[in-house]
């Protein structure tokens, strides 16, 4: 029975499923148990699944993955939080260095199906460190997943699916979404998919988390002047999933990508690259990239100008009809 | 001239007195203002109150030089009001102007002013301890006898930088004052869920160095204190630690619901307000009549409005101008 709730809440209930399911899923992270997380996304676990399962850690995101690697070798499913996007960077060296590479480096002997889950983008008033979107560089290292959700059906499903993996997942969660409401049914829609989630015939948009509402909401817009654009969320980063946007560009002729994090070297310039290759006698116009701009994050004041909106999506598509 | 530090008595005099009161009060009602604005989205992006810590602050960058440096958290208006940032610099930061002293782009978490050698609040916890580090390095090996003052809360203690600067600062004798103000919580977790040892104090020691635990509430203690760590950290005996021990009034940021702290622990640390302590303490030594702190009060009033209206006639930076400072600037290049 398809349940409303806000994509917060379906994390909540995916995690807490997990953790019903599977006596071996632990959860941990800075403030996650007595506190239920900053956006209260472990809130009630560890009242419910006591302190051994829902565990508040020190401010050690090294140690908290570092210690996740040592449970997963030991036969659990941790789940770690990061409780901001910029924090993540002191866990790097374990997600890059070890995390990514134990299976690997053991020829599949050692898995480490850790969890590590990420509030990521902006849109919510903070700043650098608080509104990141670092998706790239966990994508460009071999031996991690990478996921992200954009609706809370898919963050209740994709949740548990990466904690039934059996190697690591990034699992990012777009943090301005949180408070969004829709229907949450479980689905057997794989993990390492992307998906049309609007279908049109001029121009195909791509986009992944916080940037699907924006697609789709300039899908509508572009659709009142008669142009009909389909809109694919990509959902999972590494491995991308990229044969459902072949056979739209083949379709289309056009395309253009969007997500928060720089352009520069980001996830668009990947796929811009893989159409091109692909597609190239299909395309009407070059892949065309909407993106943060090449600065760090801004401050709150300016915020809305850093972020791509419906405008700058439809500015692009012109551009792509205009070629 | 250079001031001599004396032995520090436990009683300062009258006018030593009156300027930590004022220095406190200044912190006190400025963010009591920032609270107003912030309700009123003249602030934007996180914000973390001192109010309670104020004594930390004023006490430690009274023993102080310029010439020192001070390396700071996110929770830092009250060091950077204490080390002598202008709070008209301060609140334009707050308000994202461009006469903030971060121009604007930094807001409440990342105050920096150069000139007053304050190196910066850190969203990351612990993130200062290694630049603390580098800074006492550099003073170290050009030969300067400034000690960097790196402030950094109890949550810090658990993060790996946090055991490697101690490490390294100890190791290589650099003058670097450790000042750890242990309110009592990361964020939402009490000490003793989040550290084994809650001895601070202690565990900085078994990096060797002297380490010692002060209450933080009482501004004088901590001048003392801090006075004595800062002789021996000039005098080139190496690092010291002082464990603050503190109390915030306010929840972490504006936006959590305290949920975590026990109302009647609150209210028991609230009987030992620092700006309370020291008008008690001034008024059984007959240095402070009622009529002194509703002029005191009244002046640093003026002082805070001065500052919003400083921050209300700046203007922002020109969103044209976001794509500058990526990298530097030489002439003739952008």
């Amino acid at each position: 029975m398809a349940e409303m709730m806000t994509l917060g809440k379906a994390l909540n209930a995916g995690l807490r499923k997990a953790l019903e399911d599977d006596p071996k899923v632990v959860i941990m992270g800075e403030d996650v148990g007595k506190l239920g997380g900053v956006f209260r996304i472990t809130d009630g676990l560890q009242k419910d699944f006591g302190e051994d399962r829902v565990m508040d850690t020190p401010l050690a995101e090294s140690g908290i993955v570092g210690t996740a690697v040592g449970l997963a070798i030991r036969g659990y499913r941790p789940v770690c939080e990061i409780q901001f996007d910029g924090f993540v960077f002191p866990a790097y060296n374990q997600i890059v260095t070890q995390v990514a590479k134990m299976h690997y480096r053991s020829l599949g002997r050692l898995r480490l199906p850790i969890v590590i889950r990420i509030p990521y983008g902006g849109g919510i008033g903070a700043v650098e460190h608080h509104s990141e979107s670092p998706e790239a560089y966990f994508s460009h290292t071999p031996g991690l997943k990478v996921v992200t959700c954009s609706n809370p059906s898919d963050a209740y499903t994709m949740i548990q699916q990466a904690i039934r993996s059996d190697d690591p997942v990034v699992f990012f969660e777009p943090k301005r979404r949180y408070w969004e409401k829709g229907e949450v049914e479980f689905s057997d829609f794989p993990l390492h998919a992307s998906r049309v989630v609007r279908e049109g015939t001029d121009a195909t948009v791509l986009a992944y988390g916080p940037m699907v509402k924006v697609a789709t909401d300039a899908a509508s817009a572009a659709a009142e002047d008669g142009r009909s654009l389909e809109v694919i969320d990509l959902r999972t980063l590494s491995p991308l999933d990229l044969g459902p946007v072949y056979a739209s560009v083949r379709k289309t002729g056009r395309c253009v990508v969007v997500h928060e994090a720089p352009g520069n070297l980001g996830l668009g310039a990947e796929i811009a690259a893989r159409v091109t290759e692909e597609c190239f006698y299909s395309l009407e116009a070059p892949v065309l990239r909407v993106a943060g701009y090449d600065i760090p994050y801004p401050a709150a004041r300016v915020e809305e100008e850093y972020l791509p909106d419906l405008d700058r999506v439809l500015d692009a598509v012109d551009r792509a009809f205009g070629w | 001239m250079t001031r001599t530090p004396t032995v520090a008595a436990r009683t300062a005099g009258p006018g030593q007195r009156l300027t930590l009161l004022r220095r406190m009060l200044l912190i006190r009602r400025f963010e009591e203002r920032c609270v107003e604005l912030y309700s009123a989205a003249r602030i934007r992006g996180f914000m973390h109150l001192y109010i309670g810590e104020e004594a930390v602050a004023t006490g430690v960058m009274a023993a102080l030089t310029p010439d020192d440096a001070v390396v700071s958290t996110y929770r830092e208006h009250g060091h950077a009001l204490a080390r002598g940032v202008s709070a008209d610099a301060v609140m334009a930061e707050m308000f994202g102007r461009v006469d903030g002293c971060s121009r604007g782009r930094g807001g409440s978490m990342h105050l920096f002013d150069a000139g007053a050698r304050f190196y910066g609040g850190n969203a990351i916890v612990g993130g200062g301890l290694p630049i603390a580090v580098g800074l006492a390095l550099a003073d170290a090996l050009t030969g300067r006898h400034a000690v960097t003052a790196c402030f950094f809360g109890d949550g810090a203690v658990a993060e790996g930088e946090f055991h490697e600067c101690l490490n390294l600062a100890a190791l290589w004798r650099l003058p670097v004052l450790f000042c750890c103000e242990n309110n009592q919580y990361a964020m939402g977790t009490a000490l003793d869920r989040a550290q084994a040892v809650t001895d601070l104090a202690h565990r900085a020691g078994s990096y060797g160095m002297t380490a010692r635990a002060v209450d933080g509430m009482d501004v004088e203690a901590v001048v003392q204190a801090a006075r004595q760590a800062v002789r021996a950290v000039r005098g080139g005996h190496g690092p010291r630690f002082l464990e603050l021990q503190t109390y915030r009034f306010r929840a972490h940021s504006m936006y959590d619901s305290d949920r975590y702290r026990d109302k009647a622990e609150i209210a028991r640390w609230k009987l030992r307000d620092p700006i309370e302590l020291l008008c008690a303490r001034m008024r059984g030594d007959g240095q402070l009549e009622a009529a002194d702190l509703a002029g005191l009060d009244a002046a640093v009033t003026a002082d805070v409005d001065a500052a919003v209206a400083f921050a209300e006639r700046s203007p922002a930076e020109p969103v044209t101008d976001l794509t500058r400072f990526v990298h530097s600037e030489r002439r003739g290049t952008r």
